[in-house]
C-alpha cells in the first residue's frame, strides 16, 4: 500500500494493528486461540487419547492411600495425560478438555447476550435522557452493588429439577451482567450524544433508532469490543464459582470449576494435588488470556473504562 | 452541617424505600417455588387435611401479599406461628421461620454471620491498606522494577479466580510448608489467637485478588493528582515529598478508591462465601447453599434479604463517608 492510503485507515483498523504490536496482547490472543481450539476439538481430542470422561478406572486407583491415583504425578501415563480423577479413575485430560468446553461456551454465549442488551440499553438511556435514563441509571446501580453470587444460589431453588442447568446458568449471569456493561457504554454514549454530528442527523429527522444504529453504533464498537472481550474472562470465573459452588454445571457434564470443589478433599490431605493443579492451570490460563487480549485491546482503542460515573 | 444532614436523611429514605421495594420483589419470585413448603413439613403419610393444618400453620394458606405483609411485620415486631400450646414464636425482627430445622431464620443467620463476616472485614481491612500502599508505591516509582511488580501481582489477581487461589495457598503453605491451618474456624469468643491464625490465610488470598483492582486506581489516579497545579504549587512552596504525596496526593485518591469500594461490597460477600467452602468454614455460604438444597424457601428467602440489607447498609455508610470525603457530593 501506498503512504497515500495510510490517512484512510480506519480507527477500527490502526487499533487492531496496535494489538498487533503489544507483546502481551499477543500472549494473551495465542493463549485464546490455543484454548478455543482445544475446547471445540475436545470431543476429537479426547477419542485421540483413546478416552472418555466417565469411563471408571477402579485398577489404577491406590487403595492403600484412600483410593488416590497410584503412580507419581497424579498417575500420569501414555493412555491418560492428566493421570486420572481419584475415588473414580476417570481420565483427567478428559474431563479437563471438555470441561474448558463446557466454560468457554457459557461463557461466551452470556458474552453476546449481554453485549447485545448492555449496548441497547445503554446507548438508548444516552439518547433519550430524561426519566428513562433516571430509572435505567437507577437500575444499573441497583443490579450493580448487589450480592449476585448469593442471588444466582438461591435462584436455584424456584427452578424446576427438569429445567436444564446450563441454560439457567446462562439466564442467571446474563441476567446480572448487562448491567455493568449497559453503565459503561452508558457514559461513554453520553459524551457522544451532545456531539454535532449526532446533533446534524437528528435535524434533518432522523428517528431514534436511526441515529443509535448509524450514528451512535459505530462510534461505539470500539468500547464495546472492549468491554465484551474483558467480560468474557470474568463469566469464565463466575461460572466456575458457581459449579465450585454446586449450583452450576451439574453431573455428568464435566466442569472445571465442580472438579476443582472435588479436589478440595485431596487438597486438605495433599494425597492428589495434580487433581487441583490441572483443571486449576487451564482456568487459570483461560481467564489470564482472555484478560491479556482484553487489555491489549482496551490500550489499542485507547478506551479510558471508568467503572464510576 | 445542615447540608450534610439533609444528605444523610435523604440517602436513609432512598436505602429505605430500596429495601421495601427489593424484599417486595424477592417475595413475589420466591413464591413463585414450585415445591410446597407445607408439603415437605407434613410428612408421610400426608392426608389433605393433614396438608391443610400445615398450611394453615405455617400461613401459607394467606395471599402471597398478606404473606409479605406478616413478613414485614415479623421484621418489625415478631409473629407467632400458630396458637395454643404449638404455637411457634418468632421474635423481632423475625426474617422468616424455618420449619425443617425448627430455628428462627434469624437465629440461624446470627450463628453464621459472624464466619463470613470476620472472613469479610478482615480481607477488606487488608486489601485496602495493601492496595492504597502498593499503588501509591507503584505511582512513586512509575516505570521501575517496584512499579512492575505492582502492575504485574495486580495482574495476576485479576486473573485467578479466589477459590483456586485458596486451594494453591492451602496446598502450598498448609500442606508443603506446614506453616498455617488448613482449614476450619474458631470463634473469636474460644481464642481470639486461633481465631486469627485460622483466617491469615483466607484473608491474605480475598485481599490480594481484590488488592489488585485498587493497586491500578490508586496508581493511575496518584499520577494524574501529582501532575495537577496544586501539587506543584505545594512543591514550589517547599513541602517536602512524603508530605505532599500523603496529605495532598493522597486525598485525590481517597474518593475513587471509596466509590471502588461501595462498588466492590457486593461482590466482597461473594467471595466470603466461596471462600468459606475452601476453607471449609460454615458461613452464610453454606447456609444458603443447604437451603436451597433441601427447599427450604423461608432460609432462602431470609439469607437473601438479609444479605442484600446488608450490602445496602454498608452502601449508605460509604456514601456517607463519600459525602465527609468530597463536600461536591452532598450539596449536589
Amino acid at each position: 500500500m501506498s503512504s497515500s492510503v495510510a490517512g484512510t485507515v480506519s480507527p477500527t483498523r490502526q487499533a487492531l494493528r496496535r494489538v498487533r504490536r503489544d507483546r502481551s496482547a499477543r500472549v494473551g490472543a495465542v493463549l485464546v486461540v490455543l484454548l478455543i481450539v482445544i475446547a471445540a476439538a475436545a470431543p476429537l481430542l479426547v477419542r485421540l487419547a483413546g478416552q472418555d470422561a466417565t469411563t471408571y478406572h477402579i485398577d489404577l486407583l491406590d487403595p492403600n492411600r484412600g483410593n488416590a491415583p497410584a503412580g507419581a504425578l497424579g498417575g500420569i501415563s501414555g493412555s491418560h495425560w492428566f493421570g486420572v480423577e481419584p475415588l473414580t479413575g476417570r481420565d483427567l485430560f478428559s474431563i479437563v478438555v471438555l470441561g474448558l468446553r463446557t466454560s468457554l461456551t457459557i461463557a461466551v454465549v452470556v458474552t453476546a447476550i449481554t453485549t447485545v442488551v448492555g449496548t441497547l440499553a445503554g446507548i438508548s438511556a444516552a439518547y433519550f435522557g430524561g426519566w428513562y435514563d433516571a430509572i435505567m441509571s437507577r437500575l444499573l446501580d441497583f443490579l450493580f452493588g448487589f450480592p449476585q453470587l448469593v442471588f444466582m444460589i438461591a435462584l436455584g431453588i424456584i427452578i424446576p429439577a427438569r429445567f436444564p442447568r446450563w441454560l439457567l446458568l446462562i439466564l442467571v449471569l446474563s441476567f446480572f451482567g448487562w448491567a455493568g456493561l449497559a453503565r459503561l457504554i452508558r457514559n461513554q454514549a453520553r459524551s457522544l450524544v451532545t456531539r454535532e454530528f449526532v446533533e446534524a442527523a437528528r435535524s434533518v429527522g432522523s428517528s431514534g433508532w436511526m441515529v443509535i444504529t448509524r450514528e451512535l453504533l459505530p462510534n461505539l464498537l470500539g468500547p464495546v469490543l472492549v468491554i465484551a472481550t474483558l467480560a468474557i474472562p470474568g463469566y469464565i470465573g463466575a461460572e466456575a464459582a458457581l459449579s465450585f459452588l454446586g449450583v452450576g454445571v451439574p453431573p455428568p457434564t464435566p466442569s472445571l470449576g465442580r472438579s476443582i470443589s472435588d479436589s478440595i478433599a485431596w487438597v486438605y490431605t495433599g494425597a492428589d494435588p495434580w487433581f487441583l493443579l490441572f483443571p486449576g492451570a487451564v482456568l487459570f490460563l483461560a481467564v489470564l488470556g482472555f484478560t491479556l487480549l482484553g487489555d491489549g485491546v482496551r490500550d489499542a482503542f485507547d478506551v479510558r473504562l471508568r467503572r464510576t460515573s | 452541617m445542615p447540608d450534610l444532614a439533609w444528605f444523610v436523611i435523604r440517602r436513609l429514605f432512598g436505602a429505605l424505600l430500596v429495601m421495601l421495594a427489593l424484599s417486595l420483589a424477592v417475595y413475589l419470585v420466591f413464591y413463585a417455588i414450585p415445591a410446597d413448603p407445607a408439603r415437605l413439613a407434613c410428612g408421610k403419610p400426608c392426608t389433605p387435611d393433614r396438608l391443610e393444618q400445615a398450611r394453615h400453620f405455617m400461613q401459607l394458606d394467606q395471599s402471597t401479599l398478606q404473606q409479605y405483609l406478616s413478613f414485614l411485620k415479623g421484621v418489625f415486631a415478631g409473629r407467632t406461628f400458630g396458637d395454643g400450646t404449638a404455637a411457634v414464636h418468632c421474635n423481632a425482627p423475625c426474617f422468616g421461620y424455618s420449619f425443617p430445622l425448627a430455628r428462627p431464620v434469624t437465629t440461624l443467620i446470627l450463628d453464621r454471620l459472624p464466619v463470613t463476616a470476620s472472613i469479610a472485614l478482615g480481607a477488606a481491612v487488608l486489601w485496602l491498606l495493601l492496595g492504597v500502599s502498593l499503588g501509591v508505591i507503584a505511582a512513586l516509582n512509575r516505570g521501575r522494577i517496584l512499579d512492575r511488580l505492582a502492575i504485574g501481582v495486580a495482574l495476576v489477581g485479576v486473573s485467578t479466580p479466589s477459590f483456586l487461589l485458596g486451594l494453591l495457598a492451602i496446598l502450598v503453605f498448609g500442606f508443603w510448608l506446614n506453616m498455617v491451618p488448613v482449614n476450619g474456624y474458631v470463634p473469636f469468643t474460644e481464642s481470639p489467637v486461633d481465631w486469627a491464625w485460622h483466617l491469615i490465610t483466607p484473608w491474605i488470598v480475598l485481599a490480594i485478588l481484590q488488592a489488585a483492582s485498587y493497586i491500578r486506581l490508586t496508581r493511575s489516579q496518584m499520577l494524574e493528582e501529582l501532575n495537577l497545579d496544586y501539587i506543584t504549587t505545594a512543591r514550589a512552596k517547599g513541602a517536602g515529598e512524603l508530605r505532599v504525596v500523603l496529605t495532598h496526593g493522597l486525598r485525590g485518591v481517597l474518593v475513587p478508591v471509596v466509590t471502588l469500594f461501595g462498588l466492590d461490597l457486593g461482590g466482597l460477600l461473594g467471595g466470603a462465601i466461596l471462600t468459606e467452602k475452601v476453607f471449609s468454614m460454615q458461613g452464610l455460604g453454606d447456609l444458603l447453599i443447604t437451603a436451597v438444597g433441601s427447599l427450604d424457601v423461608a432460609v432462602v428467602v431470609g439469607v437473601t434479604l438479609f444479605s442484600a440489607f446488608l450490602i445496602i447498609l454498608a452502601n449508605l455508610v460509604v456514601d456517607i463517608v463519600h459525602g465527609l470525603l468530597d463536600p461536591r457530593v452532598s450539596h449536589g
